[in-house]
């Protein structure tokens, strides 16, 4: 589903003396499947703004369009409904939500309040619980035996079983090892991949930008201050350091080197990629040699 | 070395469960060292940790704090010389404000009202949050918040700070203050610093790091020589550091970087030196 912002305002407690606000004339395009991370300091409004996308908040003024269905500051909750079975949220601290006696239950509790008979939500289920990369054994036992890193994939499955087109991930590995985080970033990619999801991101990592994301948002104090593909929000670094945003490893160190003359086309942002560059410039060292 | 900490032949098991989360483990701890614990979610590091300040009950071994074996009748005692964060910070506010928060502990120790004023000023000072004394914690960010859990353990003056995981749940910029704010008050107030961590910054800023896997001490080792592991870091629940992506990244396309632990700054010297060469 592609997702359009035009000049969506936002102001929590609009109209009080407690007004804030959180998001200012935000605008961009998202093309269908695309993947897309938001990052910026924590208060810098990301939340804010993907909670737009399922209509959470409802935006005080502007226009959110995602595919036909369009949010305005006039839409009612009733006309949600299908918006909303199509944009699956993940929030922090996902496995918080997990209530029900067994995971079977508790992933099939969402296509159930949407109208699946029981036979066919536990049948679904089954399958998410496969699809987050947890054994079929797994259906029967309480989702609060599990460690934190299976609690999140059952909590995960139980989104994915709204069989959503867009998925939102609000720092979804928070508090994992590397080898959880790792496992958790390789899901969402094959999502993506495979099932031609569009995800939207919100995160601190910078590497898994670099690796993952095509397309990024940068906020700052509620205002979208760059929208590009990776190589346009990172390619200047210094701009970056000068909003105190995280330069990726990968460009750091590239970033040293072109200071004693290395040449870098295009300024490489992962370790692949700066491998890449550094095995053209090594093989040409060779033939220079000869 | 004075040992401020020594554990000998410690052994844990939750309820009913067939494998020990702790099996026959044994260290020490010396006196004003920074030491990383690391290893996978689930390897027993927190339980490890929590052992420590007798918040369980372990079935064998025994751990002497500062000169005290720990047990029914010394864990009061023992606890007054070991402070603890934990990774969220939203489970550890009881005070309505910042300041009521930070004087909990002292309230519980029954000091009395005039030396307790000027003792959670200088903690909220000590931590560089004075100008939000007054405020609600749950208006805070995850690093304030962290601050102001380290404000309470300092105005407690305790010899040990744990940090259990207490980097994990911020923001990179919140990461960074946070383990310099922990290094000032190493500093400054004499601790011993014990880090529980995935993290690969906060590793390297200890001065020997111990590797838990399924229960066991497997290793203890300078973070130098635990960064020279590679590829095998993330075996041991800890993040590659950059260079070592780099280096397997390279291995990848035929080129064979040297075998040690480098730093950023001497990978990028043996690329300079090897490819200006010419």
């Amino acid at each position: 589903m592609a997702i359009s912002f035009e000049h969506v305002t936002f102001t929590y407690q609009a109209g009080t003396p407690m007004a804030q606000t959180a998001l200012e004339d935000v605008s961009f395009n998202l093309p269908d499947h695309g993947y897309l991370a938001i990052i910026g300091h924590t208060g810098s409004g990301k939340s804010t703004l993907v909670q737009q996308i399922n209509a959470l908040l409802k935006p005080t003024s502007g226009t959110i369009k995602i595919d036909d269905f369009t949010i305005t500051p006039n839409t009612t909750n009733a006309d949600l409904k299908p918006l909303r079975q199509h944009v699956g949220m993940v929030f922090q601290f996902p496995e918080s939500q997990l209530f029900e006696e067994t995971i079977r239950k508790d992933i099939a509790f969402g296509p159930q309040n949407f109208g699946m008979s029981p036979e066919d939500a536990n049948e679904l289920a089954d399958q998410m619980l496969t699809t987050v990369g947890l054994d079929i054994s797994y259906a029967e036992r309480s989702p609060f035996e599990l460690s934190g890193g299976q609690m999140r994939r059952v909590a995960i499955a139980g989104v994915l079983a709204m069989r959503p087109q867009v998925l939102i991930l609000d720092e979804p590995t928070a508090g994992l090892d590397p080898q959880g985080r790792q496992e958790m970033m390789d899901l969402f990619e094959q999502l993506h991949r495979e099932q031609g999801l569009t995800i939207v991101l919100v995160t601190h990592q910078m590497e898994d930008v670099a690796e993952y994301a095509e397309q990024v948002a940068i906020m700052r104090e509620g205002r979208l201050v760059k929208f590009g593909d990776v190589q346009e929000a990172f390619g200047d670094p210094d701009w970056l350091l000068a909003n105190q945003l995280d330069v990726p490893r990968a460009a750091q160190f590239a970033q040293q080197l072109a200071k004693r003359g290395f040449q870098w086309q295009p300024l490489p942002l992962t370790a692949d990629q700066l491998a890449e560059q550094i095995a053209e410039q090594w093989q040409k060292r060779g033939t220079d040699h000869v | 070395m004075e040992n401020i900490i020594e554990v000998k032949h410690l052994s844990y098991r939750y309820g009913k469960e067939q494998r020990p989360a702790l099996n026959d483990v044994s260290f020490d701890v010396h006196r004003g060292e920074w030491l990383a614990i690391v290893g996978h979610n689930g390897s027993g590091k927190s339980t490890l940790a929590k052992s420590l300040d007798g918040l369980l009950p372990f079935t064998e071994g025994t751990v002497t704090v500062d000169g005290l074996e720990l047990s029914p009748a010394t864990v009061w005692q023992v606890r007054e010389k070991i402070g603890m964060i934990f990774q969220n910070p939203d489970n550890q506010f009881v005070g309505a404000t910042v300041e009521d928060d930070v004087a909990f502990g002292l309230e519980n120790r029954q000091v009395t009202r005039e030396d307790m004023i000027p003792r959670v000023k200088a903690a909220i000072e000590e931590v560089g949050m004075h100008d939000f004394a007054q405020r609600e914690p749950s208006s805070l960010s995850g690093g304030q918040k962290q601050r102001v859990a380290l404000a309470g353990i300092v105005a407690i003056t305790p010899s040990i700070l744990i940090l259990d995981e207490a980097t994990s749940m911020l923001d990179p910029l919140g990461r960074h203050d946070m383990l310099e704010l922990v290094s000032k008050l190493r500093r400054d107030q004499k601790l011993t610093v014990i880090s529980i961590t995935h993290d690969i910054d906060e590793a390297a800023n200890a001065d020997r790091i111990l590797v838990i896997d399924d229960g066991q001490l497997v290793q203890e080792a300078s973070p130098a020589e635990i960064f020279a592991l590679g590829e095998k870091l993330v075996d041991l629940g800890l993040d590659l550091p950059f260079t070592a992506k780099l280096k397997a990244a390279l291995k990848k396309r035929g080129i064979e970087p040297p075998t040690n632990y480098q730093t950023m700054a001497e990978m990028e010297e043996w690329l300079w030196q090897s490819l200006s060469n010419t």
